[in-house]
């Protein structure tokens, strides 16, 4: 691969250069979803870059304002779709927070249990989507989508769904595990490490891989802090925030677990920081399913209708598997938020796009965009 | 750089090709309209509504008291009460719906509805083959469509119905009892039927 020149759209022009437009999306297939990028390009590299998105707007904050607060939970299954139960986790994390109310250890830790299953869809459904955008047309994808189902398997026995799971509650979850739950959950468990093997083999040593990523998107950690970008993205850039570690929100603080850290922060880096926190996320769900206490799992104090915090405002973060997923919701002490907004990891982590492109080819710009991890549902909302 | 790494993947997806012809692990997929996995006993897609006895009309559960209509997150649920009121299974007068509409097509399967009826009187069926060239017509469900026997109900969620019924069972028990207690006041205690959990063994 071509090594890549830093140039600006400035620069081209004084050049007296001849420049092309291209609009790549919305029904690309490389750009995750109705997005479009308005690419302008000197040959191949990429001069300026303008992302265009809102094809999905689906009103959700208004539309949550207007609805109770419990009949906002099936919205939010549908922000970012491939991880339904964190979202669900962290509306469910601000409600507990401006209504005072506190879900049981055990609920706490079926909480962890399909957060980190969750975590671990996205990321290998990340990992084949991206070797997807680099043109390795469907194995890895489908390996990634075969050990999916397995873990689809577990939510539709659980809650009913294999998507839009719905499961979460204010004070709680929605109902127990069935019987032989937990123990499938271990085999899911015990047979995943043979699968990043197997999944690992396939990729982070093929040539073709390495030279479509290294090098490829730098993102410094100077400009990622100051973008506000979170999760697996910052932390390839080498800085060391997980919000499990730092808020040790619901029984995280209970776990041993690492932070893996990337160098150099190209697209290389993101895709082995997923990979790396897979393993992590293992060594979590290990945990947790050997230590889940029997016990309720709903807060006494809960009430499923009319619930009416009083009023106030509140946000509360969780560690989405894109990043930090966070809800704020003021009270006026209705029936319903007076306001509902949602930080979404997708969208913010998305404003450095045209960063990292500059001076990339039109190829890399689509491998850079599969790496940062994008679901248009949430980008949009 | 000397393509280790790709013929390393190669004989990786080599394995993967071979193993999917004898490994059931590696083959997860079933062709599907000629094969179909069983629905697991949570399973949800549409709700429908639950009648006791052999008539849908005379059996409805529902009493039409319009909670699911109010919290059901897309509003796809339409209820007029019917004012005539019937006897449910405690012999207590309730209303009835007159009309029962579910816009399936807006119906977005979270299930809201079953976990907010009082009555035990909504509950998620397994269908999923619903499509249809009628938009208007074929995809707003009313209570014709939408009435299934509680046998059906025991079918899909066996544990749920199973608790269900046990509660049912000793509720009219109770009733039973409290009534027959005041009907004969002088008659002694002994002589009541104890409220037993027989729905449970059914």
């Amino acid at each position: 691969m071509m090594a890549s020149h830093s140039l600006t759209a400035a620069e081209e022009a004084a050049g007296g250069q001849q420049l092309l437009e291209v609009s790549m999306g919305p029904q690309h297939p490389s750009t995750h979803g109705v997005f479009r990028m308005d690419v302008t390009l000197d040959g191949e590299t990429v001069v300026r870059l303008k992302p265009v998105f809102g094809y999905l707007h689906r009103n959700h904050e208004k539309i949550a304002e207007k609805c109770s607060y419990l009949g906002s939970i099936p919205y939010t299954d549908r922000l970012d779709y491939i991880c339904s139960l964190t979202n669900n986790w962290a509306y469910a994390l601000t409600v507990e927070k401006l209504a005072g109310l506190a879900a049981p250890e055990r609920a706490e830790y079926i909480r962890v249990i399909l957060a980190e299953l969750t975590r671990l869809i996205n990321h290998s459904c990340l990992a084949g989507f991206l070797l997807q955008d680099m043109g390795a047309a469907g194995t890895p994808l489908m390996y990634a989508f075969r050990e999916r189902e397995k873990i689809l398997d577990l939510f539709e026995s659980l809650t009913g769904a294999r998507m839009m799971c719905d499961y979460m509650r204010f004070g709680g979850c929605r109902c127990d595990l069935p019987p032989g739950w937990i123990e499938q959950a271990r085999s899911v468990a015990a047979h995943y490490p043979a699968f990043l093997d197997e999944f690992e083999a396939l990729l982070t040593d093929n040539e073709i891989v390495r030279a479509r990523t290294e090098g490829v998107g730098v993102l410094g950690a100077q400009l990622a802090v100051n973008a506000g970008i979170t999760g697996p993205m910052l932390r390839a850039s080498g800085v060391n925030y997980d919000i499990r570690k730092v808020d040790k929100y619901g029984v995280y603080g209970r776990f041993d677990f690492r932070v893996p850290l990337g160098e150099r922060g190209d697209t290389f880096d993101r895709y082995m920081i997923r990979i790396l926190e897979m393993r992590e996320s293992l060594k979590i769900l290990q945990q947790a399913l050997r230590d889940i206490p029997e016990g309720p799992i709903m807060d006494p104090k809960a009430r499923l209708r009319n619930l009416r915090p009083k009023p106030g405002e509140a946000y509360a973060r969780i560690e989405g598997p894109k990043g930090e997923l966070g809800f704020y919701v003021i009270s006026d002490g209705g029936s319903n938020p007076y306001r509902y907004r949602i930080r979404p990891p997708s969208l913010i982590n998305l404003t450095i796009l045209e960063d990292l492109c500059l001076g990339q080819t039109i190829a890399d710009a689509v491998v850079i965009l599969g790496s940062v991890d994008i679901v248009l549902g949430e980008v949009d909302r | 750089m000397n393509g280790a790494g790709i013929i390393k993947g190669m004989i990786e997806t080599a394995r993967n090709l071979a193993g999917s012809y004898h490994d059931k692990e590696r083959l997860t997929t079933v062709q599907y309209p000629e094969e179909t996995l069983p629905p697991v006993e949570n399973a949800r897609t549409i709700p429908f509504l639950v009648y006791d006895g052999g008539d849908a009309a005379a059996g409805l559960r529902c009493t039409a008291c319009t909670i699911c209509e109010k919290e059901c997150p897309p509003q796809c649920i339409y209820i007029v009460k019917d004012m005539a009121k019937k006897p449910d299974y405690l012999g207590k007068m309730q209303l009835h719906p007159k009309v029962f509409d579910i816009d399936i097509a807006v119906c977005m399967s979270c299930g809201i509805c079953v976990e907010v009826c009082p009555f035990d009187a909504i509950k998620m069926d397994q269908v999923f083959e619903l499509s249809t060239d009628d938009r208007f017509g074929g995809l707003l469900w009313g209570i014709k469509q939408l009435a299934k026997p509680n046998e059906y109900f025991q079918k899909l969620h066996r544990t749920e119905a199973s608790e269900i019924d046990a509660r049912r069972e000793q509720d009219r028990r109770k009733t039973q009892a409290a009534a027959a207690a005041k009907a004969a006041v002088p008659a002694p205690a002994a002589n009541l039927p104890p409220p037993a959990n027989k729905g449970a063994a059914a």
